[in-house]
């Protein structure tokens, strides 16, 4: 069932470049996702996710650079990438004006089932997204959430071999969030290649087998989640005394081993810090123990997604500085 | 496998040769016809604008210009079924920016489907529309008191040859679609080509009655044309001739602007 063993790689591009006019959304971009892997694609908004995205799917032609997918160039054998990947933009592009099952059962037909296959696997898609209950009714008068789950549901009907998320949990209740987060484990556990890009980080570190961080058109890191939270080499401790009393005291005595500033939570009695080395961690617990604080709590866990994507580029995964709308090579 | 990945589809071909675009085609004509239902505003608007200009023009101009309504009706009806037909076509392009604006186009593009077929089913589907625009001009026109006094063939026909330009000027309106930016863009551009293109003809008064700069183009306008054989072949009057040159307008038309209209689309990324 695998297309072909010979391509390791479900997708690889090399120095992707697309100018707009005088904007370059991408300044020679690779990107690499490997058969049955979900890719999470990370930036600021304007960072060239979509761009990218938009190339891969055959829908832009890159200015420079080229891209195969399942082993098929996307220029000179778009045709057949077509044939292949399945695509979720950012907005839901499906037909306002039909009801959920014919929009479905017209791109069945458009993928060349027959008329019986073409309802069979609409209705079978409806009720997987929990939209059978409106399946008759026109998709202007579904809500957002709605129009999103059929819009994933119709990147679908094509059993794509590689699949193509713009941002699909933007704007969806998280009830609805955790059922896409489902439906991507299940698509890669029979063996769907996923390429994802999301601004929610915790949704890249729910999902994401590898993670390629764009900004500004270019790739400024790539590696595993673990690999991107190791690389800003430091962890973060929190400990709390069992006596909340001696929270100050505990404070002060970890702030001196690391040598930088921690943060106290006095309403949980907790004392959290950002440690360089996990060799400072046997000092600290040498000395708390000499002054006798018993402790209730003494973890030490990697950074989140959140704080490696900060330490990166310097702003918060959410683009505040910028539009809520991600405009194609814009500036952030 | 499980069901989430869905039936297996064939291997993937280099090309999709005519039989698939065609079958993608009837595909997207089935999908504008069903969307026509559901666009109850457009159907009424389809059908309330020939009434409008048939009341308009019979009450207003036939005294004037035929010295009675009766007689006006006779001439100006198979004018009124070219002009409603033809404004018609520029819901095809209205249509067009709409489904480009909203991404139904961008996953269109996104599918292994002939790229052609998208424009060409919009294109189908709306004969259904100039369909309807006909049988309520000619319906309303007989509520009237308009008569046909050839046959009902030939009436027939003359019904089909207006359909047959439709098929052709709805590529003008689709390119009207696809270089815009806005629906109000289409409006625009559509009324600045539209209404010279009707009104600067024979639909509504004879051309003798015009100054000559302006015969001039009222005889080499497409619309004059068509109007003189669909009045010929409702109410009589020369045939052959007209016929022959609007379809071949329509032809003409076809061959220049459903190519302009597949390229200007293809380009769109």
């Amino acid at each position: 069932m695998r297309y072909d063993a010979a391509t390791p790689n479900a997708i690889e591009a090399t120095g992707l470049v697309k100018r707009f006019g005088k904007t370059t959304a991408l300044a020679g971009v690779d990107i690499v996702a490997g058969q049955g892997r979900v890719l999470g694609v990370l930036g600021p908004n304007g960072a060239g996710k979509t761009t990218a995205v938009r190339i891969l799917a055959t829908l832009l032609r890159p200015d420079g650079g080229q891209a195969r997918v399942c082993g098929y160039d996307v220029v000179g054998d778009a045709h057949r990438v077509r044939q292949l990947i399945g695509l979720t933009g950012q907005y839901a592009s499906v037909d306002e004006g039909l009801s959920g099952t014919n929009n479905l059962i017209m791109i069945g037909r458009l993928l060349g089932l027959d008329r019986r296959a073409a309802r069979a696997r609409a209705a079978d898609l409806l009720g997987r997204f929990d939209l059978a209950a409106a399946a008759a009714r026109p998709v202007k008068t579904y809500s957002g959430g709605m129009r999103r789950r059929l819009d994933l549901a119709a990147s679908l009907v094509g059993s794509p071999r590689v699949l193509y998320l713009d941002e699909p949990t933007t704007g969806l209740d998280p009830r609805s969030r955790t059922d896409v987060w489902h439906m991507v484990r299940e698509l890669v556990s029979d063996g769907v290649t996923v390429l994802l890009t999301t601004q929610y980080l915790d949704e890249a570190d729910q999902l994401a087998h590898d993670i390629l961080v764009i900004d500004r058109g270019t790739v400024i890191a790539t590696g595993t989640p673990d690999e991107l939270k190791a690389r800003t080499g430091r962890q973060v401790l929190r400990i709390s005394p069992s006596d909340p009393a001696r929270l100050a005291e505990a404070a002060a005595l970890v702030e001196a081993a690391c040598g930088a500033k921690v943060t106290t939570d006095a309403e949980v009695g907790a004392v959290s810090a950002s440690v360089a080395s996990t060799a400072l961690l046997p000092r600290i617990v040498r000395e708390l123990d000499a002054r006798g604080i018993e402790l209730a709590e003494f973890t030490l866990r990697k950074p989140s997604l959140d704080e490696v994507f900060f330490a990166l580029t310097g702003r918060p995964a959410d683009g505040k500085d910028s539009g809520t709308r991600e405009l194609e090579g814009s500036k952030p | 496998m499980t069901a989430l990945a869905g039936p297996a589809f064939p291997a993937p071909p280099r090309r999709l040769g005519l039989r698939g675009g065609l079958r993608n085609t009837s595909t997207l004509t089935w999908r504008s016809v069903l969307k026509i239902r559901t666009n109850m505003e457009d159907v009424l608007g389809l059908s309330l604008n020939p009434i409008m200009f048939l009341l308009l023009f019979t009450y207003v101009f036939g005294g004037a210009i035929a010295g009675g309504t009766h007689a006006y009706l006779q001439f100006e009806l198979p004018g009124i079924l070219v002009l409603s037909v033809v404004f018609a076509t520029l819901g095809t392009g209205l249509m067009l920016n709409q489904d480009i604006a909203g991404g139904v186009f961008d996953r269109f593009r996104s599918l292994p489907i002939a790229r052609w077929a998208p424009l060409a089913g919009a294109v189908l589907g709306d004969m259904v529309r100039y369909m309807i625009s006909v049988a309520i001009t000619l319906g309303f026109g007989m509520i009237l008191g308009f008569r046909i006094t050839t046959s009902a063939l030939s009436a027939f026909a003359g019904c089909l040859l207006v359909l047959a330009f439709a098929l052709a000027m709805c590529w003008v309106s689709a390119l009207i679609g696809l270089l815009a930016k806005t629906p109000q863009g289409v409006q625009w551009f559509g009324s600045l080509i539209y209404f010279p293109l009707t009104f600067g003809s024979n639909v509504l008064v004879p051309t003798q009655t015009m100054p000559g700069w302006l015969q001039a183009f009222v005889k080499v306008n497409p619309m004059t044309d068509l109007t003189e054989a669909v009045r010929g072949l409702l109410v009589g009057g020369p045939v052959a001739t007209p016929v022959i040159r609007s379809l071949l307008w329509a032809v003409g038309i076809f061959a220049v602007f459903a190519p302009l209209a597949v390229r200007v689309y293809r380009r769109k990324t």
